[in-house]
């Protein structure tokens, strides 16, 4: 797998690093994607983006689409501000669920 | 797009292939800093030139027949402008618009940020149908 993954609470988390561009989010796409068809929550980590185009933050719009459709939990988590500049760019920083961080995601359960 | 800019700060000629998209947004980030943007307009212009360069990449040459894409970046004391260029068949410009945003989809988003950051933006056809062209402009100060 190109980015960390792990398994944290009920959540699959996946780091997403670095610039998340056209020559790796296909990459990215399959990674979640693929844990959405494993049935998983899922949580991406972005604290280490410092870069994301359309084509990064469509492979997040897939991810949450899958995730709704199953009727499972896809979130961002720890949004880096260049990532966040584009996610607001895009009108979709109310759409997707932001959390501070995966211990914050997880505690709201408790 | 007024006539008096006309100061090219640099060229660079790249062929459409994404792993050159970093080259491509760290020499913008590195000229708007040289003719005065501040950091977050640089942020700015890195993501306007980026998704440009992935249009090209994508749509205008796709998959199967990749080309040449040339960028070049001018300046005056209060406006950048950037102009790149393809050789891929002439594009359909009635078909390059931002979409409305209201409807959550993937795909679609890149010429919504152009429009957005830029101030102008003027598409064409190359002389001769060779290619096509984009000239984009933001006032700096």
């Amino acid at each position: 797998m190109p980015y960390n993954q792990r398994q944290q609470g009920d959540f699959t988390v996946i780091e997403l690093n670095g610039e998340v561009d056209l020559s790796c989010s296909p990459d990215a796409r399959q990674q979640i994607l693929g844990a959405i068809e494993a049935g998983q929550n899922v949580l991406i980590e972005m604290s280490g983006v410092t870069y994301i185009d359309s084509s990064g933050i469509a492979s997040l719009v897939e991810g949450y689409q899958a995730a709704r459709k199953k009727t499972l939990e896809f979130g961002l988590v720890a949004v880096s501000s260049s990532a966040m500049s584009v996610l607001s760019l895009a009108r979709l920083d109310k759409v997707f669920p932001i959390h501070e961080s995966v211990e914050a995601r997880l505690a709201a359960n408790e | 797009m007024s006539a008096a800019l006309n100061q090219r700060v640099v060229e660079l000629r790249f062929p459409s292939q994404a792993d050159r998209l970093c080259i491509v947004r760290a020499l913008v980030k590195r000229v708007a800093e040289f003719v005065g943007c501040d950091a977050a307009l640089a942020e700015q212009l890195v993501i306007a030139v980026n998704e440009a360069c992935m249009n090209i990449i994508q749509h205008a040459y796709g998959d199967d027949s990749p080309g040449e894409i040339v960028l070049e970046i001018f300046n005056n004391a209060d406006t950048i402008r950037f102009r790149l260029q393809d050789f891929a068949a002439p594009v359909d410009l009635n078909k390059i618009k931002p979409r409305e945003l209201g409807e959550v989809r993937p795909g679609g988003l890149g010429t919504h940020f152009i429009s957005e950051i830029m101030d102008e933006c003027k598409m064409g056809h190359l002389e001769g149908n060779r290619g096509n062209y984009l000239e984009m402009s933001k006032r700096i100060i």
